[in-house]
């Protein structure tokens, strides 16, 4: 038996194996958004081939970040906000395992922004899902970076004087090459989505819309939407950083008009990931590095008889 | 007793090849059959700025530097030529040479390039007055001049080495290879013209000096070295294969050397965005069943705080480096200190489960590097090695054979997917990763990694049921609580039984005793001697486990003498603290001498703070403190 056995085998997945018996009733609320996203990850899973033990979630704190209790694969539920590095070197460790991160919006937009930033910088594979639903769930409604400007809450009674932050254009400038919008309200773009940012060669950043129907009653449930690649009147090309950009700037206005427009904002299948960048100038093996220590016949002797020679 | 040894100083600016002829000149001291030892001493700045290094060399192995030293070569400080900076500091470029006054014996030579420095300059410094004061032999060279003749001015240094060469009677042989392995083309003729011609100069000036230096012979193969290399280098033999970081002095060393030579070894380095992710990243790869390992310098390891308790609350195996400067905040960035003790063992929330090893010197980096990594991997727990800008810094030699061992690539406590099979399941299907009572009797609950057959469970920084799944349960808390807890006590069996850290030196039936820990370990143990040679009765011990703490032998060792002088590098006694909190009692046999003004202890300091605290006078030095005994 391979140390790794679980890692490709082909046969048929059914979503169910990724449904560990334990229920999210015991913590999200009723109507939550992250209901949505559990589903469409789950419905995404037969699609992309991968069964549970071949599949690591990394999540952060946060309602979202109990997605993992309710998703039956390796799981590793870190601090606020530090689910991406976490999940980066585990993809560096280990490239033949599915990585995937998740969050909220103060989890990865506020706390964790700069780890964003420079994970959509260096093009790490793997699928990031921000559960964006505009506020601070599990600290019991505070203002998020996502919160319309003028926004109430307890922490910031006179309505908040900062403009949402714009996640999309964000990951966009900042390097990501597969970047989306998709609501919890939507189950089938979602998990088509989902699907195709995971199979997806390189940093794939949902936004996914979420209701927080507990802490923010006012915000929209994200309803009605339009799917901008099944409407007419946004034609752009998906792989033109340009025109992406405009698109993005548009969808991230117009939301907080009331428009909630979803859908993929910008693919990039050109540039290589990041493993593949460090793979090729020879900073990383060829073969996974977590395999050598299960492997019996792996090299292992010193090599660094030339390194004590400089020190003769 | 300091007779028949050298002790040279090279000074000059940041930036003007100090360290690197420094290196080389131990090196050849080392080659030649001496034992050999270097301090630095650096500003935080990068070029400029007063700066020196003392190699110390001796016919047996030595433990620290000296008390002063007998040899300088003043270079001038290239870099000083702002003349505001001259309005701030006076005369910059000459403080490579005045600035060294204090410490140079009597008797001592002083050789200084006077291609650099200005005669009119050196007489407002009154380098007579003070030579005839203190019998110094001063020899003014044009070292410049003379490596300009042959090629670039910065080759003052080999000039410098040239003419010490001559002056001490030591011969060039070992310079030139250096200098031919070393360099090639152009660049090797011209130093080594550059060298003879130093060295002739230098031959016909007729110094008389009574410096005698020793010759001596290894019986086996050396290699001279830093601290940052003998910490890289136990990691790499331990099977280490993935570092993260971000730069910060010291710990920046350690990082480097990992980061050049991982990828050889077909593993990865990872320069992030700051000191969070680092930890994060070590976290992440380990989870995936690689030997990794992070670290950083006082700041940068507050920041690492939080992953570092989910690496004790997950059970996450990972070896941080803490590589202490002196404090709080960013402090002064090139000064040893060691006061992030408490910082280092406390830090995070929650009760802790951690390992703090702090080795004392270059050996004792390797081997102790090597422990943290066996330990974290075995028990699943975080382990930290903590040292300082001194060990960084300094350079020793030892015999080769001291790293001749093979790589371990043993991942730990990590299950086959054959024993995977085997082991109990939750009835979500998850596999029970943290077990109340393992099987085994012991504390540690096997791992699976990802990718491997039903191995799934979670890993969560909340307090978690054997599955992995989140849990307040109180009786799962506290069989989980104590389980991770009681790992120390199994670590400290292992350790008393494997691999004994402490060090003790001296006469075993002393009277009184001298307690050390880390860095100023082996400064301690020369003073031990002379103390000895004084008429006193002395025996020191050098602790390097933090945590778990090595009670019973401390104990011991406490039980047997009267009084007890504890030697650190910081202003509040955090280790004359943590042993009194282990041990709850001895408090009124252990004073303190405690030095924090950015300088390592010298020998003949704790020579007098002992005697002091022996006698009750008060320490006639002001750079350090005396702290009597406070009970217990
Ligand atoms: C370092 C740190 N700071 C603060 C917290 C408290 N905290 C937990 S969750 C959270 C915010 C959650 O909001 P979001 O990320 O939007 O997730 P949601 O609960 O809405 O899914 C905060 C501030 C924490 N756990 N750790
Ligand atoms: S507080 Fe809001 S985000 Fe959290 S579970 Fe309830 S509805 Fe969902």
């Amino acid at each position: 038996m391979s140390a790794f056995s679980a890692i490709g085998d082909d046969r048929e997945i059914d979503r169910d194996e990724f449904t560990p018996g334990i229920e999210p009733q015991a913590t999200w609320c009723p109507g939550c958004g992250d209901f949505g996203v559990l589903k469409a990850l789950k419905q995404a899973m037969p699609e992309v081939g991968r069964n549970p033990d071949e599949v690591a979630l990394f999540t952060g704190i946060g309602c979202s970040g109990k997605l993992n209790s309710y998703f039956n694969s390796y799981g590793f539920h870190t601090i606020h906000g530090r689910s991406l590095p976490v999940a980066r070197a585990a993809k560096l460790a280990n490239p033949d395992v599915e990585v995937i991160a998740a969050g909220g919006d103060g989890d990865g937009y506020g706390i964790g922004g700069n780890h964003l930033i420079h994970t959509a910088r260096e093009n790490h594979d793997m699928t990031y899902i921000v559960f964006n639903n505009e506020i601070f769930g599990l600290t019991k409604g505070q203002t998020s970076p996502t919160s319309p400007k003028g926004h109430k809450s307890k922490t910031q009674p006179h309505g908040s004087a900062k403009s949402p932050i714009r996640p999309l254009s964000q990951s966009l400038n900042a390097g990501a090459t597969y970047i989306a919008r998709t609501a919890a309200v939507n189950p089938n773009q979602a998990k088509e989505i989902i699907a195709e940012a995971i199979e997806h060669d390189g940093f794939a950043h949902i936004d996914f819309l979420t209701q927080c129907p507990t802490w923010n009653k006012d915000a929209k449930h994200y309803v009605p939407y339009t799917d901008v690649q099944q409407s007419d009147e946004f034609d752009f090309d998906l792989s033109d950083r340009a025109e992406a950009a405009e698109m993005m700037r548009k969808t991230e206005e117009r939301l907080y008009e009331g428009e909630v427009l979803t859908g993929r904002m910008y693919v990039e299948d050109e540039r290589p990931s990041y493993g593949a960048e460090k793979r090729a100038i020879g900073e990383m093996p060829e073969e996974p590095l977590a395999e050598r220590y299960f492997d019996e016949d792996a090299e292992w002797e010193r090599t660094y008889d030339n390194l004590l020679e400089h020190h003769k | 007793m300091t007779d028949n040894e050298l002790i040279w100083r090279i000074a000059g600016g940041s930036g003007d090849g100090i360290d690197s002829t420094s290196q080389n000149f131990a090196k050849a001291l080392m080659r030649s059959g001496l034992h050999v030892f270097t301090h630095r001493h650096y500003p935080s700045r990068i070029r400029g700025g007063h700066t020196y290094v003392e190699v110390r060399a001796k016919d047996e192995q030595v433990q620290s530097r000296g008390d002063g030293y007998n040899f300088l070569l003043a270079l001038g400080d290239s870099f000083a030529r702002n003349p505001q900076d001259e309005a701030y500091y006076g005369k910059e470029e000459l403080k490579p040479l005045y600035e060294n006054f204090d410490d140079l014996r009597e008797g001592g030579v002083l050789l200084y390039d006077e291609g650099l420095l200005d005669e009119e300059d050196v007489d407002e410094i009154e380098l007579e007055e003070h030579a005839e004061e203190n019998g110094w032999h001063v020899v003014p060279m044009d070292l410049r001049g003379i490596a300009k003749e042959h090629g670039r001015e910065i080759m003052r240094n080999t000039a410098g080495i040239g003419a010490t060469a001559a002056i001490l009677d030591i011969g060039t042989e070992e310079f030139e290879e250096l200098i031919e392995q070393n360099m090639s083309g152009d660049m090797q003729e011209a130093n080594l013209n550059v060298l003879q011609d130093a060295y002739e100069a230098a031959s016909e000036l007729d110094i008389d000096h009574d410096i005698d230096v020793p010759s001596g012979s290894h019986d086996e193969e050396q290699v001279i070295l830093s601290g940052s290399n003998a910490i890289s280098y136990g990691a790499l033999d331990e099977g280490c294969r993935f570092i993260s970081g971000y730069p910060m002095t010291p710990w920046t060393d350690v990082f480097t050397i990992m980061s050049q030579h991982l990828p050889e070894f077909g593993g990865i380095s990872e320069q992030v965005e700051d000191e969070i992710a680092a930890a994060a990243l070590a976290l992440g790869a380990s989870h995936m069943g690689v030997k990794s390992m992070s670290g950083s310098s006082g700041g940068g390891f507050a920041l690492m705080s939080e992953p570092l308790g989910l690496a004790e609350m997950t059970e996450t195996p990972i070896v941080l480096v803490e590589a202490m400067r002196a404090g709080p905040s960013t402090g002064m960035p090139t000064k040893p200190e060691q006061a992030d003790l408490e910082h280092v063992l406390y830090t995070s929330q929650g009760d802790s489960a951690r390992v703090v090893f702090a080795p004392a010197n270059i050996r004792e980096c390797y081997t102790q590097t090597r422990a943290a990594f066996r330990i974290a991997y075995e028990y699943q727990i975080p382990a930290i090695v903590v040292y300082d800008q001194k060990i960084q810094g300094e350079l020793r030699n030892m015999p080769a054979s001291h790293f001749d061992e093979q790589a371990n690539s043993d991942p730990g406590s990590v299950l086959t997917e054959e024993e995977i099979a085997e082991a109990a399941h939750h009835s979500s299907g998850k596999f029970q990763r943290f077990l109340h009572e393992p099987e085994d009797g012991s504390n540690v609950s096997p791992r699976s990694v990802p990718g491997q057959k039903d191995g799934r469970y979670l890993a969560t920084g909340n307090e978690h049921n054997p599955s992995g799944h989140i849990s307040e349960d109180p009786e799962n808390r506290i069989a989980q609580m104590e389980r991770r807890l009681n790992k120390l006590d199994d670590i400290r069996a292992d350790l008393d039984e494997n691999a004994s850290h402490q060090t003790y030196y001296g006469p075993e039936d002393a009277e009184h005793g001298v307690l050390v820990w880390g860095s100023q370990q082996d400064t301690a143990f020369e003073a031990v001697d002379r103390l000895n040679e004084n008429g006193h009765s002395v025996k020191a011990l050098g602790v390097s486990d933090m945590m778990p703490y090595p009670v019973e032998e401390v104990s011991e060792w406490l039980d047997s003498v009267d009084q007890v002088l504890v030697v650190e590098m910081n202003a509040t006694a955090q280790f004359r603290g943590l042993t009194q909190k282990e041990i709850g009692k001895y408090g009124d046999k252990m004073s303190s001498l405690l030095k924090y003004n950015g300088n390592p202890f010298e020998p003949a300091e704790i020579v007098d703070g002992f005697e002091s605290s022996i006698n009750g006078e008060e320490l006639a030095a002001t750079n350090m403190k005396y702290l009597p005994a406070a009970g217990d």
